[in-house]
């Protein structure tokens, strides 16, 4: 399973919902993340990916789309 | 070792509820209270200060505690919301008490003012004496109460808490403290004097649902506690999901957590002070079991303090 998959897999738990963000779309604006989810997020893609997500990257635009999530989950591992 | 030997509150006499706010802010009464699960804000009259807020509330403590002003070796004062630059409302209170003398000290720090406050109380007491710790806020005088500021101007109210950490005895001893702040997230939650406050709520959530059970956790680990042992977690009163989230990271059943947000919206330095005193009020005077007081806020500063029950 690639990246980007995985990551939609995780929004769609933390979610529960059947979501298909495109892989630009804005999380926030389309609703589909919140501030509470957020921190989930942070949470389950360090255990899924097995890193370590420092405070000092806890910044929302770096997770607004899943394109963006790759991309920081690809600069930790 | 230190003690927490009282607590107190003050709040203003006036009740806004979301019938009042929601036309102000362009929202349904109904929606506030889903939104934020706050049903009714304290806030101050026209002519009362922070400082007269302090007043009231160093008072009630002082009066609960059957401490006299003349025995407060120290005053510290919490506010991110002061009318000036300086001076701050400590000095005033100071004097309001009749405390001429006595060192007065201003911490202009919302939200986790009144917790550092107790955190640095507690390494002083041995050097003054009683310390009384104050936080007062007027949290309505700082937002925009208007449509454009929406989502700001509904989460908070006005009020004041105190607390005298005491050198010899109390309701409870202060076993240990953690103190923490990183200045990288300082733009996310401020407040200069010409505008309103600004809050980037998201960043603020992030953080503060990572690091306040992490520093609660650290704190009780390093104590040899475990999350169940503690009796009541007394947090800044910042938000309903928050203050669950943290329970549900330490494992711990959220009925621990004194929660007094629905009456009182979040009144940032003063709130965990408030929420102290309401909770010792109803749970004490003695304290039976382990309680841990936590806050997150602006700067970013949290932290925690652990207090064990005071041998008789």
């Amino acid at each position: 399973m690639d990246k980007q998959t995985q990551i939609v897999d995780i929004l769609r738990r933390l979610s529960g919902k059947p979501i298909e963000p495109a892989p630009d779309e804005s999380l926030f604006e389309s609703g589909l993340l919140d501030s509470f989810l957020l921190a989930d997020l942070v949470a389950a893609l360090e255990a899924e990916f097995s890193i370590r997500i420092p405070d000092s990257d806890l910044r929302p635009r770096k997770f607004d789309s899943v394109s963006l999530i790759r991309t920081y989950v690809e600069s930790r591992s | 070792m230190p003690f927490l030997r009282a607590f107190g509150c003050y709040l203003p006499e006036r009740v806004v509820d979301n019938a009042e706010l929601a036309p102000m802010v362009g929202a349904d009464p109904g929606w506030l209270l889903h939104a934020t699960g706050i049903a009714e804000r304290r806030f101050a009259a026209a002519g009362q200060s922070v400082a007269e807020l302090g007043i009231r509330a160093a008072r009630d403590c002082l009066a609960a505690g059957g401490v006299s002003a003349s025995e407060v070796g120290l005053l510290m004062v919490a506010s991110g919301s002061s009318e000036r630059r300086f001076p701050g409302p400590a000095s005033v209170i100071g004097a309001a008490l009749g405390i001429p003398g006595v060192p007065a000290i201003d911490l202009p720090m919302a939200s986790a003012g009144s917790l550092f406050g107790i955190g640095l109380a507690a390494r002083l007491a041995a050097s003054y004496g009683n310390v009384l710790v104050v936080g007062a806020e007027i949290m309505s005088r700082v937002v925009h109460l208007d449509p454009t500021s929406r989502d700001t101007a509904i989460l908070f109210g006005d009020g004041a808490g105190a607390c005298v950490v005491s050198e010899r005895s109390g309701v409870a001893e202060i076993a240990d403290s953690l103190l923490a702040s990183d200045g990288d997230f300082a733009e996310a939650l401020q407040l200069h004097l010409d505008s309103p406050l600004y809050m980037d709520g998201r960043t603020v959530i992030l953080h503060a649902a990572r690091k306040l059970p992490r520093v609660i956790s650290e704190l009780l680990e390093r104590n040899e506690v475990k999350p169940a042992e503690i009796g009541a977690y007394l947090l800044h009163q910042a938000n309903l999901n928050l203050i669950a989230r943290v329970a549900q990271a330490l494992g711990v059943e959220e009925r621990k957590f004194y929660c007094n947000l629905s009456r009182y919206g979040n009144t940032s330095s003063a709130s965990l002070l408030i929420a102290a005193a309401e909770w010792w009020r109803e749970a004490g005077p003695r304290i039976e079991s382990p309680v841990v007081l936590a806050a997150f806020g602006a700067g970013f500063h949290w932290g925690a303090v652990l207090a064990r029950p005071a041998c008789l």
